[in-house]
């Protein structure tokens, strides 16, 4: 795949007020047990319907984690091979459904977004602030949050 | 629009936990273990899969994702079958049965975390709120704990919070 490294960017090249490139995700109930078992939360209300259902929910949810973790790899591609993650916040505002059955990956599709806010010097450290979010396939935002990164220097 | 009244549920002996960290949870990374996490994301940078290309990229073994802090060692006669090892705000229980995720932030020091590490961890419960439900028509408890991950250098690595929200069955 020829994007599984994206080319790296550097602190001077970035503004604030720059979107960084978006990242699309297709939850499904297969990745959601891939999930359960990648990061140990087995809880029932990611795969079993019925559970989530006598928990008042409508269907079976994407795990809170996966979609921060979704937004970690956005700020892991964003900082690229030289670079550093240095946060990764998030708020669950609301539930996301994974695709079911015969149902599209493409009609659940979660799109990871980010716009710089700030960028400085801390020592010798080039910092970016970025508010970051989880997009459903209808535009809302169900996971606002922000990350911070490192960037290398063409200095 | 006023609150929906409801009884409060938090006590003077859970304020009382409030700051107290609860006893230590040891995970551990193995490459196997940075592997399956970096599948389940999604990742195909290869640093996640092959040592070589992760060493060529200065790291000591595969990373960790960001947001894998290791996998709990526990043995399941004495653990939480849903979570596995201990989970949640220090000594915290919520007297509510149903849980779920409000949030999550981590902040990393720097250090790197890596296959082979080993990391300690103890969670205090940082505050707690109530608030209604519109959405599910309950009230609900929100905690959130922070959570300090330590490696077996004893080099602090990630500071983890989360905001859990409890709630009653609904209609229940």
């Amino acid at each position: 795949m020829s994007d599984a490294v994206p080319d790296q960017i550097y602190f001077e090249d970035i503004e604030v007020g720059d979107s960084i490139p978006e990242l699309e995700k297709n939850p499904t109930s297969q990745q959601l047990v891939q999930w359960a078992a990648g990061s140990g939360d087995f809880y029932q209300i990611h795969y079993d319907t019925s559970y989530a259902q006598d928990t008042g929910l409508d269907d079976i949810i994407v795990h809170g984690a996966l979609k921060h973790a979704f937004l970690g790899e956005l700020l892991w591609r964003f900082a690229g091979p030289e670079g550093q993650v240095k946060r990764v916040q998030c708020s669950y505002r609301g539930m996301d459904p994974a695709a079911q059955g015969r149902e599209s990956a493409q009609e659940k599709k979660f799109t990871l977004r980010g716009t710089v806010t700030r960028k400085y010097t801390e020592g010798e450290r080039n910092i970016v602030e970025l508010n970051i979010e989880g997009v459903r396939a209808d535009g809302s935002v169900s996971t606002p949050g922000q990350g911070v990164v490192v960037l290398p220097s063409r200095g | 629009m006023a609150d929906q009244q409801f009884e409060s549920v938090i006590t003077d002996e859970m304020k009382a936990l409030i700051g107290v960290k609860g006893p230590e949870t040891v995970s551990e990374l193995t490459t196997t273990s940075v592997r399956m996490f970096a599948r389940s994301v999604g990742y195909v940078d290869p640093a996640f899969y092959d040592e070589a290309v992760a060493q060529e990229r200065g790291f000591r073994s595969l990373p960790a994702p960001p947001g894998y802090l290791g996998t709990p060692i526990y043995n399941p006669a004495d653990s939480d079958p849903t979570f596995g090892g201990r989970r949640g705000g220090g000594g915290f229980r919520s007297p509510y049965p149903l849980v779920l995720n409000g949030g999550t932030d981590i902040e990393y020091t720097g250090e790197q975390i890596c296959a082979g590490d080993t990391l300690t961890s103890a969670t205090a419960l940082a505050s707690l709120n109530e608030r209604w439900s519109g959405a599910l028509g309950v009230p609900m408890l929100i905690q959130v704990s922070e959570t300090t991950y330590t490696n077996q250098n004893g080099k602090v690595v990630a500071i983890s919070r989360g905001t859990g929200i409890s709630y009653p069955a609904p209609g229940g």
